[in-house]
C-alpha cells in the first residue's frame, strides 16, 4: 500500500515537472544544445562543468549540458535505455570495462570518423600511445579518452620515517613491500603494510601487463571475441597466493572493493597503498601526513617488465542524431583534447593529460618537479624511468629515454562481459583472502566462470 | 457488514479504475515483459534479440553460483522474518507493560519504518564497517578477533540480515500493538486468577490470540526480505565477500544493469516471481488453518 502511495505521488510529481518544464519560456538566443551524460562525482563533477562552461563561452553556436546519471553502470544502462527510445544524448561517458560492449553495439559513431567528415583536422599520433591504443579497433580511434588513469604506490612518508626507513625510496618490489611492511608493524608506525583498491584492476589485470603476462587469449581479446582467461597460470597463483599469504601476517590488509579501502591509507592503518594515480588531487587535500608515490612494485627475474595499463572512461557518441548537431560534438571533443585544456584538466582532477604537447608543456613548466606524485603514473605508462626531482631542478628537464615499450600484453583488455568478470574475479579473490579456497582453487574456479561468460559474450555477439 | 450498493453501473469500475491502472502498469506489464525477455538472447543495445527458447533458464539451473543465490535468499529471507517478526513481537509485548512514557516508547519503536532500506544499510555501515565503523573500533579494545565481514561471509550475512529486519521491525510493531491491546483484559485477569503466570500466559493466551497477525506478518516479511531488501544489500556488502550475500533479487540486477544480459536477468525474475508466488500460496494454504481468527 505504501509503495502504491509512493508512485502515484511520484507520478503526480512528474507530470507537475513536465508542465513546468513545457511552460518554461524558450531561450533567447537559440544554441543548439549538445548533451553529454556521465558519472563523475563531487570535485570532478565539477571539473566537467567548468570544461563546458569554458567550451559554451568559446563559441556562439552550440552549448554543451553535461548531466550526472548516476554511477559509471548507470550511466550506460541509462544511455543504453534512451537509445533503445531514440531520446539518448549526443556523448556518453563509458568507463573502460565497457568497451567491448561499446564497440560491438553498432550503436557508436567513432570519434575518428566523425572528426574526418566534418573537416576537423586532429594530430591523432600525437596522443599517449597506451592511452588511445586501448580505445582503438582496426586502426581507428572509437571514443575520446577522457578521464584516464593508472594504479600506482602510494606511501605514508611519515610511517617510512617512524620504522627507520628512507622516506624519499618507496619501495621498488614486492620482497621490498614485504619488508619494509614487516618493519613498519613491527615499530608500531601502521597497523597493516599494504592495501589495495580496486582489487581485479590493480592486483591482477595491472599485475599481469606489468610483468609482461598475458591475461587472456587472443592478445587480451584485442584479436576476436572467442577469448579465454589465462590468470590461473604460475604468475596470477603465485601473486594471488603471495597477497593470500601476507593478508594472515598482517602484511597486506584487504579493504574491499572499488575505493572501500581508501580510508585504511587516509586514516594512517596501513602504510602502503595501491590506488588510482586520480586519487592525487584528493590526497592532496585530505591526508594529514606526509606522502609519496612510486611505481608498482615488480617481482623481479625470472618476470620481464612492461608498462601499466589504464583505466578511467572515454566518451562515446551515439548514432542517430542530425549532422548540424554532430558538428558540435565534434568540436566539443576536439576542445577538450586540445593542449591548454588536457593540462588544465590534469593539473585539476590528476587524471592523465592524453597529448604529448601537453606532457612536454607540464614538463617544460616544471609541472613534475614541483608534483613529482603525478610524474609516477607517466613514468608506469610511457616507460620512462622515475623521476629524481633534485636533479631535475634547475635545469630544463630533459626528458630521458623510455626503458620499456608496451607490449601485447600491456595495451589493455578487450573483453565482452568485463564488468561480471571483473566482479567474479573479485568474488574469488575474497574466497581466497578469507581463507576458504586456495589460490589455485579460487583462480581455477574465476577461469572457469569467466570462460562461460566470455562464450555467452561470443555467441551473442555473433558477426 | 453493511453492503454498499451502487446506482450506477459504471461507478464501481471507474472508482478501482486508478488502483487497477497501477497494478497493470507496474505490475503485470513489466511481468509480461520479463517472461518475453527471459525467451531471448538480448544484445545490450537491445539491436539484435535471438529467440533462444528455454536456454536462458536450463543456463541458470546448471550453474552451481544460482542455486548458491537461491540458497542465500532462503537464509536470508528466513533469518529477517525470523528475526523481525520475533523482535517485534518482544518489542510490542513490552510496549503493553503499564510503564511511565508510555507513548513516546510506542513512537519511538515505530520510527524505524520511516528509514528507507539503503538509508539503514548506510547507517549500519558506517557502525559496522571494519575500516571506519564504530563498533569494530570498540570491540578490538575487547577482543582481538577481526569482526571483518569483508572476508568473513557468515559476519556479512548477519549484518545484512540485521539491518533488513530492523527496517522492518516499526511496521511489524505496529501490527503486534493493535494485536495485543485487542487481547481482552477479562480473559487475562481470568488467568490470573487460575495461577498462572506471565510466562504461561503469554504461551497459553496472548501468542495464540494475536496468531492471525503473526501469520500476515510472516508471510509479509517473507516476501519483502525476497523482494525490497536490495536496497540493504547494495549499500553495505553489494552481494560480497564472494557472492555470500548475493540473494537471488541483488543477482538479477547486477546480471542485467551491470552485467547487461537482459535474457539471464529475464529469467531470473520469472523464476524469483514464481518462488514467491509459491511461498505465499503455501503459507495461505496451510498456515491458515493453525491461525485461530476471532
Amino acid at each position: 500500500m505504501r509503495r502504491t502511495a509512493r508512485t502515484c505521488t511520484s507520478i503526480l510529481a512528474a507530470l507537475v515537472l513536465t508542465a513546468a518544464v513545457l511552460a518554461a519560456p524558450a531561450p533567447a538566443a537559440a544554441k543548439t544544445e549538445i548533451h553529454l551524460w556521465h558519472a563523475m562525482t563531487g570535485q570532478l563533477s565539477e571539473a566537467v562543468e567548468e570544461l563546458a562552461r569554458q567550451f559554451n563561452a568559446s563559441q556562439g553556436d552550440f552549448e554543451i549540458k553535461p548531466l550526472r546519471k548516476g554511477s559509471y553502470a548507470e550511466t550506460l544502462t541509462a544511455a543504453i535505455g534512451a537509445y533503445r527510445q531514440k531520446v539518448h544524448p549526443h556523448i556518453v561517458q563509458v568507463f573502460e570495462v565497457g568497451t567491448q560492449t561499446m564497440l560491438l553495439s553498432g550503436a557508436v559513431y567513432p570519434v575518428q570518423d566523425l572528426m574526418k567528415e566534418h573537416g576537423i583536422p586532429v594530430d591523432w599520433n600525437g596522443f599517449i600511445a597506451p592511452v588511445v591504443g586501448y580505445y582503438t579497433k582496426d586502426g581507428k580511434l572509437y571514443s575520446m579518452p577522457f578521464n584516464s588513469s593508472t594504479p600506482i604506490l602510494y606511501y605514508n612518508k611519515d610511517a617510512f620515517q617512524k620504522a627507520g626507513l628512507d622516506p624519499s625510496k618507496p619501495p621498488q618490489t614486492w620482497k621490498q613491500v614485504e619488508e619494509y611492511a614487516k618493519k613498519i608493524v613491527a615499530a608500531g608506525a601502521a597497523k597493516c603494510g599494504f592495501s589495495t583498491a580496486w582489487p581485479s584492476w590493480t592486483m591482477v589485470e595491472n599485475m599481469h601487463a606489468w610483468h609482461d603476462q598475458p591475461f587472456a587469449t587472443k592478445r587480451n581479446g584485442f584479436d576476436g571475441i572467442d577469448v579465454e582467461l589465462l590468470i590461473n597460470r604460475e604468475f596470477g597463483v603465485k601473486h594471488v597466493g603471495q597477497l593470500a599469504a601476507w593478508q594472515k601476517e598482517g602484511v597486506y590488509s584487504y579493504g574491499g572493493r572499488a575505493g572501500a579501502a581508501d580510508p585504511k591509507f587516509v586514516n594512517g592503518d596501513c602504510a602502503m597503498y595501491i590506488q588510482s594515480s586520480a586519487l592525487i588531487g584528493g590526497f592532496t587535500r585530505g591526508v594529514k601526513f606526509q606522502w609519496g608515490t612510486g611505481t608498482l612494485p615488480h617481482w623481479g627475474a625470472p618476470y620481464k617488465q612492461a608498462t601499466s595499463i589504464i583505466g578511467g572512461a572515454t566518451l562515446w557518441v551515439l548514432k542517430g542524431k542530425p549532422a548540424a548537431e554532430n558538428v558540435g560534438t565534434a568540436r566539443f571533443l576536439k576542445f577538450i583534447s586540445d593542449t591548454p585544456q588536457q593540462m588544465w584538466w590534469h593539473v585539476n582532477t590528476g587524471y592523465l593529460a592524453i597529448s604529448n604537447a601537453a606532457v612536454k608543456n607540464l614538463e617544460e613548466g616544471y609541472h613534475f618537479v614541483r608534483n613529482p606524485s603525478q610524474y609516477t603514473a607517466f613514468a608506469q605508462l610511457t616507460g620512462l624511468p622515475p623521476m629524481a626531482p633534485k636533479a631535475m631542478q634547475g635545469a630544463k628537464p630533459v626528458r630521458p629515454k623510455a626503458e620499456r615499450v608496451a607490449t601485447p600484453n600491456s595495451q589493455g583488455l578487450r573483453l565482452g562481459n568485463f564488468v561480471q568478470i571483473r566482479d567474479v574475479i573479485e568474488g574469488e579473490m575474497e574466497n581466497i583472502f578469507g581463507g576458504k579456497k586456495s589460490a589455485k582453487q579460487g583462480l581455477d574456479d574465476a577461469v572457469a566462470k569467466s570462460n562461460q561468460m566470455l562464450k555467452e559474450f561470443a555467441a551473442a555477439n555473433k558477426p | 457488514m453493511k453492503r454498499t450498493v451502487f446506482q450506477s453501473r459504471w461507478l464501481p469500475y471507474v472508482l478501482v479504475a486508478p488502483q487497477l491502472a497501477v497494478t497493470i502498469v507496474f505490475f503485470f506489464w513489466p511481468a509480461l515483459k520479463s517472461l518475453q525477455l527471459s525467451l531471448f538472447r538480448v544484445s545490450p543495445f537491445g539491436d539484435r534479440m535471438t529467440f533462444v527458447g528455454l536456454d536462458n533458464f536450463t543456463h541458470l539451473l546448471q550453474d552451481p553460483d544460482y542455486y548458491r543465490s537461491v540458497l542465500t535468499s532462503f537464509v536470508f529471507a528466513g533469518g529477517v522474518t525470523i528475526l523481525a517478526v520475533g523482535g517485534s513481537l518482544f518489542a510490542a509485548a513490552l510496549a503493553t507493560q503499564k510503564i511511565r512514557g508510555l507513548a513516546a516508547y510506542r513512537t519511538m519503536l515505530l520510527w524505524p519504518y520511516g528509514i528507507a532500506p539503503a538509508v539503514a544499510g548506510i547507517i549500519f555501515l558506517f557502525i559496522f564497517h571494519p575500516a571506519y565503523g564504530v563498533l569494530p573500533y570498540f570491540l578490538s579494545f575487547v577482543t582481538a578477533y577481526e569482526f571483518n565481514w569483508l572476508l568473513r561471509g557468515w559476519i556479512a550475512m548477519l549484518l545484512v540480515i540485521v539491518a533488513t529486519a530492523w527496517t522492518h521491525l516499526g511496521y511489524n510493531i505496529a501490527f503486534y500493538l493493535a494485536g495485543l491491546l485487542a487481547v481482552p483484559e477479562s480473559v487475562m485477569e481470568a488467568a490470573s486468577v487460575d495461577g498462572a503466570g506471565p510466562i504461561r500466559k503469554f504461551v497459553k493466551i496472548t501468542f495464540p490470540l494475536v496468531s492471525p497477525v503473526t501469520f500476515y506478518l510472516v508471510a509479509l516479511n517473507m516476501v519483502f526480505a525476497f523482494f525490497e531488501s536490495f536496497g540493504v544489500i547494495d549499500a553495505v556488502t553489494k552481494g560480497g565477500p564472494g557472492q555470500s550475500t548475493e540473494i537471488m533479487v541483488f543477482k538479477l540486477y547486477k546480471d542485467g544493469f551491470i552485467g547487461l544480459n537482459l535474457g539471464s536477468s529475464g529469467a531470473q525474475s520469472v523464476i524469483l516471481m514464481a518462488v514467491v508466488i509459491t511461498l505465499t500460496m503455501l503459507q495461505f494454504r496451510f498456515a491458515e488453518k493453525k491461525v485461530t481468527y476471532r
